[in-house]
Parts: C-alpha cells; sequence; structure tokens
C-alpha cells in the first residue's frame, strides 16, 4: 500500500472541518439570539445587565465569540495565502491577526464575566 | 485550420457569474467583519459598564454615522451568513448543477440585502 502524501501541510481537512462546525455553531448562536432579544419585555439598563448575567448567556456568547475567533483566523488566513505573496509581509499579517485573536478573546471574557 | 471561437476579450462584454460575485462578496465581507470586531466588543462594553455608558451607547448607536455603520456590518454579516448557508449545502452535494447554483445565488443577493432593509427600516 503507498501512503502518498501530497501536501507538506496537514491542516487542510482540519481547517475545512472546523470552519463549518464554528459557522454553524454561530448561526445556531444567532437565532438563539435573536429570540431572546424579542422576548425581552423592555431594553433598558437593568434587564440588559440581567441578561448578560445569566451563566447560560455568558457560556453560550463565549462559544459564540471562540468560535468566532477560530473561523476569522482560518478565513483571515486564506485570504493571505491567496493575496499576500511575500512570505515575510504574510508571515507578519499572521502574526497580527494572531495577536489580536487572542487580545479579543480576553478582553471578551473580561466583558462578560465584568458584566 | 483556425477556429474563430468566442473570445469575449471586450472588457464592457465580460461579465462575472452571479456566483462569481456572491463568492467575492462572501470574502470581502468576511474581511470587513473582521476588521470591525473590535467596534462591536467595545460597543458590548460600553452597553453593559455602567447606567452612564448604557446611556452614552444608546446615544451613540443612535447617531447617523454609527447607525450607517452598523446597518452595512449588519448587511456584510447576513450576506455572510447567507453565502455561508448556501456553502454548506453545495458542501453536501446539494444545489451544485449550473441552474440551482445560480438561483441560490440570486436568493443569498436578495435575502440578505431584504433583511438588511428590514431591519434598517425598523431602526431608522
Amino acid at each position: 500500500m503507498v501512503n502518498r502524501q501530497v501536501v507538506g501541510a496537514h491542516y487542510g481537512l482540519r481547517d475545512w472541518l472546523a470552519q463549518r462546525v464554528t459557522a454553524v455553531v454561530m448561526a445556531i448562536y444567532t437565532l438563539l439570539f435573536l429570540a431572546m432579544l424579542v422576548g425581552m419585555p423592555k431594553l433598558d439598563y437593568p434587564h440588559w445587565k440581567v441578561l448578560w448575567a445569566l451563566p447560560a448567556v455568558r457560556y453560550a456568547t463565549l462559544l459564540f465569540l471562540l468560535s468566532l475567533f477560530i473561523h476569522a483566523w482560518v478565513g483571515m488566513r486564506n485570504i493571505f495565502m491567496d493575496y499576500i505573496k511575500p512570505t515575510n509581509l504574510r508571515l507578519v499579517l499572521y502574526v497580527v491577526v494572531i495577536l489580536s485573536l487572542v487580545w479579543y478573546a480576553v478582553w471578551a471574557v473580561q466583558i462578560l464575566w465584568s458584566a | 485550420m483556425s477556429k474563430s471561437r468566442p473570445k469575449h476579450l471586450d472588457l464592457t462584454k465580460i461579465r462575472f457569474p452571479v456566483m462569481a460575485i456572491v463568492s467575492g462578496m462572501h470574502r470581502i465581507s468576511g474581511a470587513v467583519l473582521f476588521l470591525f470586531i473590535p467596534l462591536l466588543l467595545w460597543l458590548l462594553q460600553q452597553s453593559l459598564s455602567t447606567p452612564q455608558t448604557f446611556e452614552a451607547f444608546k446615544s451613540a448607536v443612535s447617531g447617523p454615522l454609527l447607525k450607517l455603520i452598523l446597518l452595512g456590518l449588519l448587511w456584510a454579516f447576513l450576506h455572510h451568513l447567507c453565502a455561508g448557508i448556501r456553502h454548506l449545502a453545495l458542501d453536501l452535494d446539494r444545489g451544485t448543477e449550473l441552474g440551482a447554483a445560480r438561483a441560490s445565488s440570486q436568493a443569498v443577493l436578495v435575502v440578505s440585502i431584504g433583511l438588511t432593509l428590514v431591519a434598517g427600516a425598523m431602526l431608522w
């Protein structure tokens, strides 16, 4: 049996799958969040605050945001791979995107758990 | 024997198929949404911090500039969502025929623009 590796990097299928799984998570969250907004009796500060203090809302939003950040990483990397030919510049852009997304993740936790 | 193929190199006649336009917009909307993540996180933070920042958030999002930006982002989001759902269907081998693929591309454009207009009318 010939075990042929046609590419050097093996992240293709994994990222393809991650892109789609995170997309489905975000689509479901969007529908649930919309339903919750519509079901709110009043959109003032106390009601808004109570909503975001619910553990289910915090964890679901965290799951949504982490999915978003993984999804954004795969997407932005694909865009850079297609259009940014100089390797140095492309790597710098990868690092900028990764650091931004890590920063957003920390910031998101801070927002959600200080609310 | 030289064939005279229909070479459409006339730039005024070359048209992208609607599938290509929707695909390109999927990519552009994704990049735009990525760039505006910090603004959206900041707005969420403003809305939750204190009653004062909540009021500031409310008056900020009812200003014309931010409202227009948010409406544009809503369109980007809806287009990305609809085109993404279409993409998942294509992955499952649904709607890959030329006619179906063209029709679903047009549906993506119509539904996302339509929903954006509805949301815009409600928010304005």
